[in-house]
């Protein structure tokens, strides 16, 4: 195919090749760049908690009146809730992954200020947390019985021993022997006499109760699990795992159990753990969606662009395509002549896409700490809008094609 | 001539519907597409104090020193510790001013069970500074500050739920088990963000449920929800906490004239210079005073997100336009026999200029109102993806069309469609009548 006398003739039509251009250009640079925050999403929420997501639920439980006894209370519904039929285990404790409120703190290896440290969530749980989370101990042990000591509101208490995430684990101990080390609790004085605290065990991953939140993500898989039975006046977290298939029935049941073994109590916020991820992540998946649309919108404005100026072309151009056909040209020759046109402009398009495409990545990298895309990413991306445009072409161009050669004698 | 200009639009766009419609959708799906992303910023970046956002400033002063620096040279405590914002109220004694710090007490209704409610410990002032509307009684005066006395004000809801039918104003409401006097009961009132907050990039919609005097807060020992240190160097003490350097009280000035705010700043950076004298810092803190629109950008009330979305919505709208204007030509030069027609029968160009700019401006007309259509279903879309409830007014409000941003749509539409029409019009009006008509 000639590519001279075509772009001798978009010459003549320069401010419609350059609107094509420039939309092809800004659509590839918009849809690329939406593509990777969508994906960066999409990431962010297929993250496992390294909880047994499916059959946890959870719920807030507080106590009217303040109560004298309230390790014995939180006992004895644990007590109730595990021998529940479907239930394999339950815990009370402070928070769990995804669940937005928590607590933190610095770690660090050396009692001493200004070592290294590493921030981490805690999780007061008792020696059932194991079983109730659905954890994987890859190291080490769990909690035995006589370790869980009682942790009251307020109080500013330090563990003997602890088990910390594998992430947790290599940030603290890069050279990889966790297991065993002792870490302190760190202040913001140098600590006198701090007390140690034993890594006896390490988790394969427990995500932090801020995952979902911009500011949890520094810290995401550091958590550290505290033996402190979890006794807050305002109420505690209870955590419940239950067989496969039976969490619905179990959740049906367990409000009315513990309501009937005690009625002075307010529960809330009584969900499975699927909504919690859900609400976890509302803004990343109300985002995705708006900019998913935006995409399908944006190809379909640019492909009805190019169908229509095509079209416009065609029509202006019906008595040389007649005489060209009369001249000896097949219908092949005329539909490559516009697909190549097509090729042509939306090549340059693309081009300048790619170029406009990276810079606002380099943009957003730096502003939402988005990951850089591929040059691979792009270029297929611009492939595909090739295709489209490609696609959108061979409507008019089959018009073209179909034009009567007899038109160039009859207009004549 | 403008009826006739009309009617012969209508004719045209009637003969050529295929484009016709896909021109009318492109500028509708633009404006609508983009219109919705910039309601959301334009609601999240809205002034929530516009009258007096530039007279209202928040001090803030390093009292951490090397712990700033762990975080970053321009990090500064949002808020003070108690001690100096006690000090720096007295420098202006007759500006409106208020301590200030977010609390959490228990209310105990006369029939049923407590619940816990969120509220603020604040002055008598913060009630006219910050323009809150009554919807009975009044604020507390300053007296009552000065006097420790155990005055509330209630937001509505509360004052609903409490005291269901009747007038709360002059009853007792016990919270966190000590009684309190209630003085007045606030109307309808929301900003959001809430600016006044340290947490004020939190876009949640609930407000506090109760106000009582900062001093009889702290004489009652109510602590705060958010200290500003870590929990380990904050002294277990009430008498402690007062005298440390842990920040948790938010301090706001109105300062409405330039040598109130210049004194105050002066003021502000002698304060914290004595402080290095008498030893209590070892660095010379770093003070900032920020008005409302500098705190919100402080305290990075806007996301990122929000504003990438609106760049992301404009680069699209110039696509939809790109594309009329494509279309434009396109059309307009399919009509060229006929203009040529009335050309050579004696119209001007300007008139076949204007012929075309009507046709354009009815285009644009026709997008508005899709565009304005897709735009309220968009930002309904938005509501159920964010999970907005449509009794959370204040919230709603965010994703939500009033009558300013249904006509900036409008404007937006007919002003970019007749400016992308401009070109393809001119373009058309220079036809050669004579060329055209031989051709044929």
């Amino acid at each position: 195919m000639e590519i001279l006398p075509i772009l001798r003739s978009l010459r003549r039509n320069r401010v419609g090749a350059v609107l094509i251009g420039l939309q092809i250009t800004l659509t590839l640079a918009i849809v690329c760049n939406c593509v990777s925050i969508i994906q960066q999403h999409l990431q962010q929420m297929r993250r496992p908690s390294g909880i047994d997501e499916a059959n946890i639920f959870s719920f807030w439980n507080g106590w009217l009146g303040d109560p004298t006894d309230p390790a014995a209370r939180v006992q004895g519904d644990l007590a109730a809730l595990r021998a529940l039929p479907g239930v394999i285990d339950a815990v009370a404790t402070n928070s769990f992954p995804l669940h937005g409120g928590g607590s933190s703190w610095d770690l660090s290896i050396k009692p001493e200020k200004n070592h290294r440290k590493a921030t981490s969530a805690l999780y007061y749980v008792d020696q059932h947390a194991l079983a109730a989370y659905g954890l994987k101990l890859t190291a080490g042990r769990w909690f035995r019985a006589d370790e869980v000591g009682e942790l009251r509101t307020d109080e500013d208490k330090f563990p003997a021993t602890i088990v910390i995430t594998q992430h947790l684990a290599e940030q603290l101990f890069p050279a990889g022997n966790a297991l065993g080390r002792l870490v302190y609790f760190t202040t913001k004085e140098d600590i006198q006499g701090a007390q140690a605290s034993l890594i006896v065990g390490i988790i394969q991953t427990a995500q932090t109760p801020f995952a979902g939140s911009s500011w949890g993500e520094s810290f995401l898989e550091n958590s550290t699990f505290v033996p402190f039975q979890y006794l807050d006046k305002s109420g505690v977290v209870y955590v419940v795992r239950t067989r496969a298939g039976q969490q619905a029935t179990v959740m049906r049941i367990a409000q009315d159990k513990l309501y009937g073994l005690r009625n002075r109590r307010v529960i809330q916020a009584l969900r499975p753990f699927s909504f919690i991820r859900h609400q976890a992540y509302l803004g990343e998946r109300a985002t995705s969606v708006m900019l998913e649309a935006v995409c399908a919108l944006l190809l379909t404005i640019t492909a009805f662009g190019v169908i229509g100026l095509t079209m416009y072309w065609v029509n202006q151009r019906r008595r040389y395509i007649g005489m060209r056909r009369a001249l000896g040209a097949r219908r092949l020759d005329i539909l490559k002549y516009f697909h190549t046109e097509n090729l042509l402009i939306a090549g340059t398009g693309c081009a300048l896409g790619i170029a406009l495409g990276l810079w606002g990545n380099a943009w957003l990298a730096v502003s939402l700490e988005l990951t850089r895309m591929s040059a691979a990413f792009i270029g297929g991306g611009a492939l595909m809008v090739l295709g489209l445009c490609q696609a959108a072409v061979l409507w008019p161009a089959l018009r073209a094609a179909s034009i009567p050669p007899a038109l160039a004698t009859r207009a004549m | 001539m403008l009826d006739y200009h009309l009617e012969l639009a209508l004719r045209n766009l009637r003969r050529n519907l295929v484009l016709t419609t896909l021109m009318i959708v492109a500028v509708g799906v633009g404006i609508g597409a983009s219109m919705t992303m910039l309601t959301t910023l334009v609601a999240m970046s809205s002034d929530p104090i516009p009258d007096k956002s530039s007279q209202l400033f928040v001090p803030q002063m390093d009292s951490f020193g090397e712990g700033s620096k762990e975080h970053n040279s321009n990090w500064i405590p949002r808020q003070l510790p108690y001690r100096d914002a006690v000090a720096l109220m007295k420098m202006q004694p007759d500006a409106r001013q208020a301590s200030m710090y977010p609390i959490g007490l228990n209310v105990k209704p006369a029939r049923g069970a407590p619940f816990p409610a969120a509220g603020r410990a604040t002055g008598a002032d913060f009630f006219s500074m910050f323009e809150v509307p009554f919807r009975s009684g009044a604020p507390w005066g300053r007296r009552a500050d000065d006097d420790r006395d155990n005055a509330v004000v209630l937001s509505s809801r509360l004052a609903d739920r409490v005291f269901p039918g009747v007038e709360a104003v002059g009853k007792t409401i016990n919270l966190g088990k000590r009684d309190y006097r209630v003085t007045g009961v606030i109307g309808s009132w929301n900003p959001l963000p809430r600016f006044y907050d340290e947490q004020a990039y939190a876009w949640s919609s609930d407000g506090e449920d109760f106000f009582i005097p900062f001093s009889i807060a702290i004489e009652r020992q109510i602590q705060t929800l958010d200290y500003g240190c870590d929990a380990t160097s904050l002294p277990p003490d009430w008498t402690g906490r007062l005298n440390s350097d842990c920040a948790w009280v938010q301090l706001w000035l109105e300062l409405p004239q330039a040598g109130q705010v210049r004194t105050f700043t002066t003021n502000l950076q002698n304060y914290a210079a004595e402080q290095q004298r008498l030893g209590r810092f070892q660095w010379l803190p770093l003070v900032t005073l920020r008005d409302v629109p500098q705190w919100l950008a402080h305290v990075g009330a806007i996301p990122s997100e929000v504003r990438i979305n609106s760049i992301i919505a404009s680069g699209f709208l110039i696509v939809c336009l790109i594309n009329a204007v494509g279309l434009m030509l396109a059309k307009f030069s399919s009509r060229a026999v006929e203009l040529s027609v009335r050309r050579a029968l004696g119209a001007s160009r300007v008139d076949l200029f204007m012929q075309c700019l009507t046709e354009t401006f009815l285009i644009g007309l026709s997008g508005g109102l899709l565009g304005l259509a897709l735009t309220a279903a968009g930002l309904s879309a938005v509501r159920a993806l964010r999970g907005i409830e449509p009794a959370d007014t204040a919230r709603v409000h965010l994703a939500s069309l009033d009558m300013q941003m249904v006509a900036i749509t409008f404007a937006v539409a007919i002003i970019t469609t007749v400016c992308s029409g401009l070109y393809p019009a001119w373009r058309a009006s220079r036809v050669q009548p004579g060329w055209q008509l031989k051709a044929q």
